[in-house]
């Protein structure tokens, strides 16, 4: 091991089991080591540059396409190329930035703490807290089950559990910040309260109709673990993990943006204006319903999703609908589903889905109503 | 010889972590029983809440996440000159 990376190590250690989780604890103070000097440098160049980037874009681009590729200003493929130009590298850019920033949030927020916060929160407080926690805290579907038992074991009602596991999916922020660069901050903002509402809400109905006997019955008899898993961290340790959360995700989804915003892009050029507005705008009062149905089984990412749901919008598709869609697809998927099947007998997935998919209905139809 | 676990039930992180513990092992000359714990019951029995979680001779030392091979390393290290005192 090198010096740096021993260095880098002090202040990082594990709690063996045993210990026991105190409630509300605190977050660890922050010690600065002489590495942390370096990472805060290496930070600061990384947002200097990330800046100029992000303000020489639309310049650049607009040489690229007009000075350097030669295409007309009033010509309708210059302006899409320089669309399709400007869009791609600024989604990228905010994606990373988001993913960064968040991702440092993040290591103040673990499962374990979250567990913590929540336990002996009574049901009202309790979910609008875990649905809060849903977006800060990591979370993969793929951990649902351990999650899901870890939290009713320990205490946590069943309905403050379900708020945190409908909001964790449903307000990502791959799906934020794909909904600010692509629609602005009006909408990203209105799909985050929307969410939060729907996670609360759903929650509080499932705890209200005391489905406890629904829960598969080992979670019951498994022995609660002892202690809990804590590690705590110093500041180079977060940074690398914002980092490598950075590469993890935007790794995984920059193709779809590109796709995305490429069909986007040829769907601008060659279908007609408001083509969708028949079958998927206000009027249609079964658009609703339909395209959460259509939600359930289609599971994909955040990110393929958005730049879709941009180019149908453009076609005359409306708002409510487009976002029920969505919160659909991410938040009802089939195979988290099969997931927590392991864990919820099927009368309780029914009431999952039916609960969570009502609401979203329900916030499509007022969207349409009043935007 | 090392136990080494690996909790999580067939996620691709924890394919990805067997992967890099596999390699780190044999980096090392090291022996170690790898074991795959897909079993809720079986991996619920360590203060888990996610996946993939790593336990090298019953200590859990990471949860949810990939540690890197320098962290793996120095565990796997810790834990035979453990049992050899």
């Amino acid at each position: 091991m090198t010096a740096e990376e021993s260095r880098a190590r002090q202040g990082y250690r594990n709690i063996e089991q045993g210990e026991e989780i105190v409630e509300n604890q605190v977050v660890h103070p922050v010690k600065l080591h002489r590495s942390d000097g370096f990472a805060v440098l290496k930070i600061a160049i990384a947002a200097v540059v990330w800046w100029v980037a992000y303000s020489a874009l639309q310049p650049v681009t607009e040489w690229l396409a007009y000075d350097v590729i030669g295409l007309a200003r009033s010509s309708h493929l210059g302006q899409s190329v320089a669309f399709f130009l400007y869009d791609v590298p600024k989604i990228l850019l905010l994606l990373s930035g988001t993913i960064f920033l968040i991702g440092v949030v993040r290591t103040f927020f673990s499962p374990e703490r979250t567990r913590a916060l929540l336990g002996g929160k009574r049901q009202g407080i309790g979910n609008v807290l875990a649905a809060m926690l849903g977006i800060v805290t990591p979370f993969c579907s793929c951990s649902a089950v351990p999650l899901f038992i870890g939290f009713v074991e320990s205490g946590i009602p069943l309905g403050v559990t379900f708020s945190f596991l409908i909001a964790a999916p449903v307000i990502n922020e791959v799906a934020v910040v794909l909904l600010y660069g692509l629609f602005g901050w009006r909408i990203a903002g209105l799909y985050i309260a929307s969410g939060l509402t729907i996670a609360i809400v759903a929650g509080a109905i499932i705890g209200r109709l005391h489905m406890e006997r629904y829960v598969e019955d080992f979670v019951w008899q498994l022995p609660a673990a002892q202690g809990g898993f804590e590690e705590h961290l110093a500041w180079t340790d977060r940074i690398s993990r914002a980092w490598q959360s950075v590469k993890d995700i935007v790794g995984k989804v920059w193709l779809y943006v590109i796709a995305g915003i490429a069909v986007g892009a040829v769907i601008h050029g060659y279908v007609p204006e408001s083509a969708l507005a028949g079958i998927m705008g206000k009027q249609a009062w079964w658009s609703v319903p339909a395209a959460v149905l259509l939600g359930i089984p289609l599971y994909s990412n955040a990110a393929g999703v958005i730049p879709i749901v941009s180019a149908l919008m453009e076609k005359g598709a409306s708002l409510g609908t487009v976002l029920a869609f969505m919160m659909s697809v991410v938040g009802l998927s089939l195979p988290e589903m099969i997931i927590l099947r392991r864990v919820l007998k099927p009368q309780l997935i029914a009431v999952f889905i039916g609960t969570v998919g009502i609401a979203i209905i329900m916030t499509g139809y007022l969207f349409n109503l009043v935007l | 010889m090392l136990n080494i676990k690996i909790l999580g039930s067939g996620c691709a992180n924890c394919k990805r972590l067997e992967a890099v513990v596999q390699k780190v092992v044999a980096q090392k000359g090291m022996e170690a029983e790898i074991e795959k714990v897909t079993d809720y019951a079986e991996i619920m029995k360590y203060p888990i809440l996610s996946t993939p979680g790593l336990v090298i001779d019953g200590k859990l030392m990471q949860a949810g996440r990939i540690p890197s091979e320098t962290d793996i390393a120095r565990w796997l290290e810790q834990a035979s000159a453990q049992q050899s005192a």
